[in-house]
Parts: C-alpha cells; structure tokens; sequence
C-alpha cells in the first residue's frame, strides 16, 4: 500500500498512526487502559516526529516563526518537566552568567537541541551587550 | 445671585461618566494613542542578508527588542517590497474586502513596528472594523470566560465552567486570590468545564513557572499569561526577555500543549517607561516580538492596561488598532474586552461593540462569565450580570456573538452533574470533601456570596496534595471513571490525546462541541467582501433568537382571557343622532368588550368604561354609547362618536386603553385632548376625560390632565403587546354602521 502523505489535521486523517514519545500509538490510550493503570505520563507526550510534522504545516501555512518554534519544541520533548523548568529559569534575566549560558546552549546541543542551543547563544550575545549577563 | 455650579451641572457630576479619569495626552510619559513625537521613522537597512537597521536604530544600538524583531521577525523577502510601499497605498490594500487577507499578511510580514504603526495611525474607525472582518485568522469566531470566584471553591468553579460552556465559551480562563489554589482551580475547569459538550480548553492564569508545570500535569490544556512588553525596562522588570519567552512557547509546544502571548497599550504606562512613545508603537514592537518568538497567537487590546488606552484621545481606536495589527502577523486574536473599562455602562459598550461586530477570533479573553464580585481578575468588561443584555444585543445585530440563551432548565442538571463530577474526583484522590449541602449551594447559587463558607484551609492543602503526590490528568480521568462519570473521563481523557496530535498547535485552534479542531489551516478566514466569510447559519440564528426576554403570544391570550366577560355589551340597534345638547357619546373600538377585555395599564375594559362614565355623570351630563365597526382608528372612532352626540362631543376609547375626546366639527384625526400613552393612564385620568368630556359639551372651562412624571421606557416594555392587541382589534373591523350599546357590569 501507498505510504500516504499525512495531512491536517492528524488526529481526522492519520489517526492510527500517531505515535506518542513513549512509542504508543494515540488509539491505545483507552479509558479501559488508564484505569488498570498502564498508562504513564510518557505515554501522552507527544512525540518529536508529530511536532516535526505540524511544524512543517505551518510552515507551509506560511507561518515559519512558528514553525520553528515547533520544531524547538521538538527537540526538547525528551527533557524532563524539571529540566525544562531549570532552563527556561537560566534563561530569565540575571539569572546566568555569559559563561552559563554557554554552557546551558553546550548542554542543550549535546541532548540533540540545537536549534535551542542557537536560541541561548543569540540570547547569550544580546544578554552580554545589554548588561543583562557578565 | 447664586454662586456655584448650577443646577444643571451639579446634576452632570453625579453621572457615573464622571467617575471616569481622563487625562491630557502627554508624549514624555507615553500617554499617547497614535504618533507620539518620540516614535521612530521606519527604517529598514539590509546588509548581507542581516538587519543592519531597524526603525532610525543602528545595530549596534539595538536593544532587546530590535534585536529579537530584527532576527526573527521579519520576512527579508519581501522586505524591501514591504518598506517601499507608500503608508496611504497599504492602507488601502488592507481595508479593501476585495484583497485577500493573504496579500496583507505577505507584505505585513516584511514590515518594521514603526512602518505599521504608521499605516494603522490612518484608518478611520469603520476602516479599522472593515480591515478586521477580513484580517483575524480564524472564519468561525470564538469567546472566552473568566470563571473565577473570590474564595477560589472548587465546586463553585465547577458548576460555573459548565455554565460558561453551555452558554457556548470555548475557552475557559481561572486565576486565584491564593496562589496555593491554583492546582484545584485547574482541576475544576478541567473536569466541569467538560461535563456540557466535549472540547472546551481550560487555563489557570498564574506565574509563568506554576502556570508550565500545570500544563505539564495536564491540568490545563491552554496557557495565555505569556506576557510581553513593548520597551526592553519594563520586558526586563517583567522577570523575561524575548528569549526566555520563546524559550518558555517551545517548552508549552514540547508538550502538545497552546499557548499564546499577551500583550497591551498602558501596560508600559503603568509600568514607568514608555521611551516617550505611543501606545500603538510600543504595541507594534510587542507584536512583532510576539510573532518572532513564533507564538501561535495573542491576547491584546488594552488588557490589564485599557483603562490607561481610555483616558487618552482616540485610546479605543488605539485598542481595535493592536487588535488588527495581531490579525496582520497572522496570529490569532484574543481581543481584550476583559477589563471593566468605565462607570459608565454606555461607555463600556461602545468600547465592545465595534469588536462584536467586527469579529475576532476570541471576542473576548475573559467575558466575566461569574458574578463581577467573584471575578478574581477584577470586573471584566462584560460580566454575568450583563449575559443577557448582550445576548439580546447578538439578536438585534445579527453579529456571532458566539454564545447561546440558557434556562435553568438546561443549566442546573449540568451545574449538578459537574458539582458531583469533581465531588467524585477529589474524594476518590482523597483530596477533600464536601456535604451535600455544600454542593446542593452551589447548584442552586449565583456567586460565592450564596454558598456556606468553606473551611480556610480546605483547598489550600487540598491543592498542596495534589502538587505533593504528584498527581496528574491522568489521575482525574480514572477518579471520573472508577466513579461512574465514564463521560466526563472520556472527555478529558481526549483533552489529553489531542495533544499528541498537535493539531491545536496551529494558529488559532479551537475545538468545536464534536471535537473537529478549527483554526487557521482548517477553518481559513475567507472574507473578501459582500456574500463571503463567516456568515450566521439558520439553526445558528433560531438559537441566538430564542432569548429569555421574547414574550410569548401564548401570554397575551391567557392575561386576556382571564378577564373575558368583565363587561357585558348588548346590541340596541343602529346608533342614530342624538339631540340632547348635554349628551356626550362614547365611542368603542371594535374590539372593545369582544375579544379585548384587559387594557395597556392593566384596568380592564370594564372599569376603563366605568370610570370614563362616572366622570361624565359627576359633571352632570348625559352619556351614550356606541360600537364603531369598521374601524380601530381612535380618532376616527371619536369623531363619528362626535358626530352622533347631541353636543357634538365624543370620546374615542380603544381597548388598548388609547382614549381622547373630540369635537364633530374637527377634522377626523384631529381631537381636544389624547391620551396617547395607554400604558401610563390611571383610573383617575379615564375619569377626569369623562368630565372633561362633560365640560366642553357644557362649554365650560375643562381641567388640566396630566400624566404622572417618568422617564421609563414604554416601547420597549409595550410593543409587543401594542402588536397583538391591534392586531385583534383589526381582526374585529367589519362593514357596518355603528351600533348602539348598553353596557352592564356583572358582579
């Protein structure tokens, strides 16, 4: 059979083939199935290639900021609630130093972000020139 | 003399509008709509493929801002296109209804803050509304609710999110008093807010940290307090930068999760540092950075700040300009209306309105759908208080105003069904409880003013539970299903697979009540003039006519009814001249004492004769009565009752209670005094016409009749009845002479 083109939205034309960033498929989380329990909260994580693929809806849609902003949210689908906390943190104004910064966009690359890490190193630049880090 | 102010304007200081604070405009401290002097001239210089000047600023003088707009913001394809374009030129390329909002958002895409604050500077008011119906991104409008209460009660919450989307809100927004509730009232909103229809997103407004986390647990499925401002101090003093902000949107995207910006004019006002510029510069700025960030969406139009936009010249022009200029950037509108923006009610409506008619893609971020006393936002703009009033306002104009007409009879089984729905779920997470009483109060309750007070640590640490355990959506759809509400598990359970589809990532997503999500790829705005877009289907328009306030037929048939033989008239004969010069003839509509037999004021036909007779007796002089048939003209009537006394005097009296009396050698439709106003005549004025009836045929001196003093409204209150009534008594006109009448009144 012809692999067919996903289109939107996903959940009307290719609901059984969504996956979730657990590698469940969307049409196996039943109600049945959360009650006995089998159900974690990585289970309704959405999954990278989804947001991949919505991002490539807007972009086509004309809208490639928010593209991007999906495909950053993408990379950082497999960060923990407490990372994502800790970094959008770092990230506020005083909170981090030049170098800190490095380092987070250093971490943020090395855990498959690196459109993130472009994000903290543009941030880290302008931080510098306004005063807002040393 | 006297000193002092007069009269006249002792009495204007007493109108709520002068409770409002106006202010002169003022530049150096942004108190400016439009064009302040301190606002840049656009520029736009491109090097190599990188902004090198953005808006008269080099760049190595850029701040936060421009360095995030110039980056991010903005589309070097067409940018040189864009900045070339002549201000008057794109203004008009934006309010022709002929031009595809696409045509706009290419070009807007490639423009700087201070070239769109220019263009948008030139439109006129209906402009501005003609741009907007074309421009905001989703065709199907849509409305948000405040559902908060000032003790933050979980049931009460409840109840209330089933009313909002019954009412039609599609999205919910709570916020707390105590910031420890939050968790609680998040749950609330999630399970009641689904107990109507499925597919409401709920939010819970709070620090930007608390709010992610919620949404992480699936305890919201929407986030809006993402807060942007428009000069890098006060973005800074905020706790954010334009990073952090993009940073904290990719994090809401990393778990399927909407969200959008917030911006508004005044919010630097309040803050101290505008840079001496305009509102809708500084505004622009946030639009743009909004856009860059790659937000999907916005919720501006004054916001928290409106009240700052209204005390300057042309600050609500100012508001429906932010709000065109989000629709521009292509990002979906949450157009503000969500703060109480004047005492006076005819000023707090003509800030709304133009917007209803318009259209947006949320009319409002927050129509205060609780009580203004429990809206933990402060009053919005357009509360409980005022439902109906705007419902009836969607009938008159035809506009989507989005929401529908509820009785109790539809609300209270919902309201009781979310009550025990979220009763269920904090029991079984062994949360908190509550006695039957408590949740019977808030069934039947307007506000928190009407249920038991609830133990002060109750939900705070019911809500510290809930964050200690690590409790989650999930844990509140098995609660609801081991419970017995299957439904409402369900439903929420779908909240949660939606976002692992992430079509409600995309610009301007709703869902509707049978879970097709529509936004901007789905359900495109495809205005473009007279004939297309969004229009009202007819089911649409049956359901937003239906409001509480159409009086039923039925109604008129019953009070009538009721009073059905009060009066007893009995045919004489042909009504002939009469020669008696103290005789006064009083003529009776057709269907006087037939088929009407209860007048306007509420007397009844019988008694409207009785005191019209007594009156003519008092004065001593003779009365007849007649029946005119063929017509329901009261002048006429009068004046054929005219020429049929003896004295030439006749009294015209319609069972509606329209009465006057009239003098044979006048012309038809003349008379010698009217009682117009049917609904506001007494008793003793139907006698006093009587004798002054009597007087003129005596030629003596008639006395002065009045109608007591009011400036109630009488169309309103009587035109559906004046409709009806006339409508019997045309169902009553047949050929024929006038018929001479006896009257009897039965005990």
């Amino acid at each position: 059979m012809a692999q067919l083109k996903p289109s939107y939205p996903l959940a009307e034309s290719d609901a059984g083939d969504a996956l979730t960033s657990s590698g469940r498929r969307v049409t196996e989380i039943t109600l049945a199935a959360v009650v006995r329990g089998e159900i974690g909260p990585g289970d309704i994580r959405i999954s990278p290639d989804v947001l991949r693929q919505q991002a490539d809806f807007a972009e086509e849609g004309g809208n490639p900021q928010l593209a991007d902003n999906l495909r950053r949210g993408a990379e950082l689908v497999a960060f923990s609630d407490e990372d994502l906390l800790e970094l959008y943190e770092s990230l506020r104004p005083g909170r981090s130093s030049a170098l800190e910064l490095e380092q987070l966009a250093d971490r943020l690359e090395a855990g498959g972000a690196a459109l993130c890490a472009a994000l903290v190193r543009e941030a880290r630049g302008a931080y510098v020139r306004r005063g807002l880090a040393v | 003399m006297s000193t002092g102010p007069s009269l006249r304007a002792r009495f204007y200081a007493t109108r709520p509008i002068s409770r409002d604070n106006l202010v002169p405009e003022n530049a150096a401290l942004g108190l400016i709509a439009f064009s302040s002097p301190n606002d840049p001239e656009p520029s736009l210089r491109i090097e190599d493929g990188r902004i090198v000047e953005l808006d008269g600023k080099a760049e190595a003088d850029f701040d936060l801002l421009d360095e995030f707009i110039a980056r991010r913001g903005i589309d070097l394809a067409v940018a040189q296109e864009a900045m070339a374009l002549d201000d008057v030129a794109f203004a008009r390329v934006l309010v022709d209804g002929a031009t595809p909002r696409g045509a706009v958002t290419r070009l807007a895409a490639g423009m700087t803050p201070a070239k769109l604050a220019r263009v948008l500077a030139l439109l006129a008011p209906v402009e501005l509304l003609s741009a907007m119906q074309k421009m905001r991104v989703r065709r199907t409008p849509s409305i948000q609710a405040h559902v908060t209460n000032r003790v933050d009660h979980p049931l009460l919450l409840a109840a209330d999110a089933a009313s909002a989307v019954a009412l039609g809100f599609r999205e919910l927004e709570t916020t707390v008093p105590l910031l420890r509730d939050a968790p609680l009232n998040a749950v609330a909103l999630l399970v009641g807010g689904q107990v109507p229809a499925p597919g409401a997103l709920t939010q819970c407004a709070v620090e930007e940290r608390l709010e992610l986390e919620l949404g992480m647990r699936g305890l919201t499925t929407y986030a809006e307090t993402v807060s942007v401002y428009g000069t890098e101090q006060v973005f800074v003093d905020g706790d954010d930068t334009p990073w952090s902000k993009a940073f904290l949107a990719s994090c809401y995207a990393s778990r399927g999760l909407k969200m959008r910006f917030t911006s508004g004019s005044g919010a630097e006002c309040l803050m101290g540092a505008t840079e001496g510029c305009s509102m809708l510069y500084l505004e622009a700025r946030c639009l743009a950075v909004t856009r860059a960030a790659g937000s999907q969406g916005t919720q501006n139009g004054g916001i928290d700040g409106v009240n700052v936009a209204g005390s300057v010249p042309d600050g609500m022009r100012e508001v429906i300009a932010e709000n065109l200029l989000a629709m521009m950037h292509d990002l979906e509108s949450c157009t503000g209306n969500d703060t109480l923006m004047s005492s006076s009610d005819i000023r707090r409506t003509a800030h709304t309105l133009p917007l209803l008619l318009a259209g947006s893609d949320f009319l409002f971020s927050g129509f205060g759908s609780i009580p203004a006393y429990d809206n933990a936002f402060g009053p919005s703009n357009f509360n409980a208080e005022d439902i109906d009033d705007y419902l009836v306002v969607q009938r008159d104009w035809g506009f989507e105003g989005v929401l529908r007409p509820q009785s109790d009879a539809d609300l209270l089984p919902l309201r009781r069904r979310a009550v025990e729905a979220l009763r269920a779920v904090l029991d079984e997470l062994d949360l908190a409880r509550f006695s039957d009483a408590d949740a019977e109060a808030v069934v039947q309750a307007h506000g928190s003013l009407d249920v038991p007070a609830l133990d002060p640590h109750l939900v705070p640490d019911a809500a510290d539970q809930l964050m200690q355990r690590g409790l989650t959506a999930l844990d509140v759809v098995r609660a609801l299903a081991v419970r017995g509400f299957e439904v409402e598990a369900e439903r929420v359970l779908d909240m949660l697979r939606q976002r692992l589809y992430g079509d409600y990532l995309q610009t301007s997503a709703i869902f509707t009540e049978d879970m097709r999500v529509l936004s901007a790829l789905s359900d495109p705005n495809d205005y473009a003039g007279p004939g297309t877009g969004y229009r009202m289907s007819a089911e649409r328009r049956v359901e937003t006519g239906a409001v509480r306030q159409v009086w039923a037929p039925a109604t008129l048939v019953a009070e009538q009814n009721e009073h059905s033989g009060c009066l007893e008239l009995r045919e004489l004969g042909p009504a002939a001249r009469g020669t008696r010069p103290d005789e006064v003839v009083v003529g009776l509509s057709p269907a006087f004492a037939h088929t009407i037999w209860l007048s306007l004021s509420g007397l009844t036909v019988a008694e409207v004769l009785r005191q019209v007779l007594a009156g003519i007796e008092e004065e001593g002089a003779s009365a007849r009565l007649v029946q005119v048939r063929r017509t329901l003209d009261v002048g006429a009537i009068g004046s054929t009752a005219s020429r049929l006394a003896g004295s030439g005097i006749g009294i015209g009296l319609q069972a509606k209670g329209t009465a006057l009396i009239h003098r044979s050698d006048l012309p038809p439709l003349g008379n010698l005094e009217l009682f117009s106003i049917a609904p506001r005549v007494t008793r003793e004025l139907y006698r006093g016409l009587g004798r002054n009836a009597a007087r003129y045929a005596r030629s003596a001196e008639p006395e002065p009749l009045f109608l007591a003093e009011s400036s109630e409204p009488l169309g309103p209150n009587y035109h559906a009845r004046v409709v009806a009534l006339v409508a019997l008594e045309r169902g009553s006109v047949v050929a024929g002479e006038p018929l001479e009448m006896e009257a009897a009144w039965p005990s």
